[in-house]
């Protein structure tokens, strides 16, 4: 699509935004630098932190939902395994953590191999009822293998130790969030952009005209599947160490649904969209619980007007709004 | 039969009904909509809450039920004129996205039953009594007999509604072929809407008759939709024999495998069920077999 010749300089800087390669690394990694000189105190990297590690997963999952267009309401199954492997490995077997991290997340993707492969075969809502069954069934071991698991309290995770030293501080924290946010970032649009990416688009298009082209559907809706829990296992490995805590509620329906409201919140079928909606719906709750009792309820309105005006997302939306001008 | 047996398939088949209630709601909204309602456990918890509201105001029960059925019906309405039918009327709101907007209309409902209402967990008195009855070695509740007499009334009166009213077979034809169904003078969102209001007068039905035994709170509602939607998938979504037979067949997995394997792994026990009945039947236990649309 050809742009009027005066183009604004809003619409110029979206439009590069929209962009999905060097412009938009480009800009992420300058946000990422630049947000510590704005924020002032602990808190804001707490937050800073959690809204790196929302995105992180929801990179991964619009991979899925957005680009192969398979929903999985139990995604936080995936990532609170993530946290409890790499905890239960540096706790009961004594591995150090930066090998109990990995192994944690190749074992996950292991697992979702295993379960994607009769889940996949599911369409539309059932594969939604199986997914959330996945997530359900890991949040009820997690909650009632008290001896291993500390139960509905949860459990300590060691600190992860790199040259000899603990990783603690928030700082230090929030580099390595958000260098992983930005590799993730970088994988995720490696992936769309390869022929991969195009087979993906093609199964959201039309699953048997992808097909009768010669993609071999299950294959590459099991490969993403696997590829999105192992990002969501990391994702919830990095949280668990950051967080030296864990409990069931990280495996739990709601905070699955959280993680899918994001993902099409943010946009559909577009990173940024992901990363974005990560970063509005972290950042929202901060600001309502000023509402006290009228919390939940201002939420659910926004998110209604939200989905409504812009069915397809914030950045899509936006973007396409940017090159209409 | 031994005495455990039956208590555990009547305590099973007792929250069976009530599953089946909201699993209806679910498949017949689904279709006249292709939408997953995920508000329709809210409609339970306002038709529980509403009972209890007007019962505290010295209501009999015998108004108090039917009122606040009635007033769910209306936040059905409500909800697809003001939530449900924006969105599809703009035309370019996919399913997932309409799903969303289904769990912020939970979300809204969860949150304003908190404010006007309250955290705190209620009763409802019982219909008649709560002196158990001795049954072959199982005691079983009054209000046990109530769910499921009035579920079967429920069932046996929407069986009835579809099957010879004008109004049901209009809502039938719509969910077979919106167009065609338009085409022959249906009018199809009067239909939309009056399958909204339905379902949701399904699901407080529901959440009436168990709010005396398992008691009612502003978030009941999440724990009852999702077993509703479990149950209308394991029918089979959109059917309505499905919508019964995967209640109560959810409910009697629930009460045997709590009673003989672990109650604590009750719910895991029930979706492993339902996630092999899946792997096998891949379209619920009475799921259309249709072939893909290309």
């Amino acid at each position: 699509m050809h742009a009027a010749a005066t183009v604004s300089e809003p619409a110029t800087f979206l439009r590069r935004l929209a962009t999905p390669r060097l412009g938009g690394l480009g800009a992420l990694a300058l946000l990422l630098v630049a947000l510590p000189l704005a924020m002032p105190n602990a808190y804001f990297y707490e937050v800073a932190i959690l809204v790196g590690l929302n995105a992180i997963v929801c990179v991964g999952l619009n991979l899925l939902i957005g680009y192969a267009g398979q929903i999985s309401l139990g995604h936080a199954g995936f990532y609170a395994l993530g946290g409890y492997g790499s905890a239960l490995l540096a706790t009961h077997a004594s591995l150090p953590v930066w090998l109990s991290m990995p192994t944690a997340v190749a074992a996950v993707g292991l697992l979702a191999w295993l379960v994607g492969r009769p889940t996949l075969r599911l369409k539309g809502h059932y594969l939604a009822m199986a997914t959330l069954g996945l997530g359900i069934i890991v949040s009820i071991v997690l909650t009632n293998e008290d001896r291993l698991t500390g139960g509905p309290d949860g459990m300590s995770v060691p600190p992860l130790v790199l040259l000899g030293q603990p990783v603690s501080g928030e700082a230090l924290w929030y580099a390595i969030v958000g260098a992983a946010l930005w590799i993730t970032v970088l994988l995720a649009l490696n992936l769309i952009d390869s022929p991969v990416g195009r087979a993906l688009r093609a199964l959201h298009g039309s699953e048997v005209a992808a097909q009768t082209v010669g993609i071999d559907a299950a294959r590459w809706k099991l490969r993403v599947f696997v590829q999105s829990a192992l990002i969501a296992a990391t994702a919830g490995a990095l949280t668990a160490h950051y967080a030296g805590f864990i409990t069931p509620a990280k495996a739990s329906f709601l905070h699955s649904v959280e993680l899918v409201i994001m993902v099409v919140f943010g946009g559909m079928a577009s990173i940024w969209g992901a990363v974005v909606g990560a970063a509005v719906l972290t950042l929202l709750p901060q600001f309502l619980t000023l509402l006290k009792d009228y919390e939940m309820a201002v939420f659910g309105a926004v998110l209604i007007v939200t989905m409504i005006a812009m069915p397809r997302g914030i950045v899509p939306t936006l973007a396409r709004l940017a090159r209409r001008d | 039969m031994d005495g455990s047996w039956l208590q555990f398939v009547a305590g099973g088949l007792t929250a069976g009904a009530i599953y089946a209630l909201v699993a209806l709601g679910f498949s017949i909204v689904y279709n006249t909509t292709h939408a997953i309602n995920f508000a329709q456990g809210e409609f339970v918890m306002v038709g529980g809450m509403g009972a209890v509201s007007l019962a505290g105001l010295g209501l009999p029960l015998i108004a108090a039920v039917p009122l606040a059925v009635l007033g769910a019906a209306i936040v059905g309405v409500l909800v697809q004129r003001l939530a449900l039918e924006p969105a599809r009327s703009a035309g370019q709101a996919d399913v997932v996205t309409l799903i969303i907007i289904t769990i912020g209309v939970a979300l809204l409902l969860r949150g304003l039953a908190q404010v006007v209402w309250d955290k705190r967990i209620h009763p409802l008195p019982a219909f008649s009594g709560s002196t158990p009855i001795a049954i072959g070695g199982a005691t079983i509740l009054p209000q046990s007999l109530w769910i499921l007499g009035c579920t079967a009334v429920a069932v046996l009166a929407l069986g009835g509604f579809f099957g010879r009213t004008l109004h049901g077979k209009a809502m039938r034809a719509t969910a077979m072929n919106p167009l065609a169904a338009q085409l022959m003078g249906i009018s199809t969102r009067g239909v939309v809407v009056a399958s909204f209001a339905l379902a949701a007068a399904l699901g407080a039905l529901g959440g009436v008759l168990t709010a005396p035994i398992t008691f009612t709170s502003y978030d009941v509602g999440v724990m009852l939709g999702l077993k509703g939607f479990a149950a209308a998938m394991l029918g089979g979504l959109g059917s309505f024999a499905g919508a019964i037979a995967g209640g109560l067949l959810l409910g009697l997995i629930e009460g045997l495998g709590a009673g003989f394997l672990s109650s604590a792994y009750k719910d895991a026990i029930a979706f492993v069920v339902i996630l092999a009945v899946l792997f096998f039947m891949p379209g619920g236990l009475i799921g259309a077999r249709r072939s893909d649309r290309v």
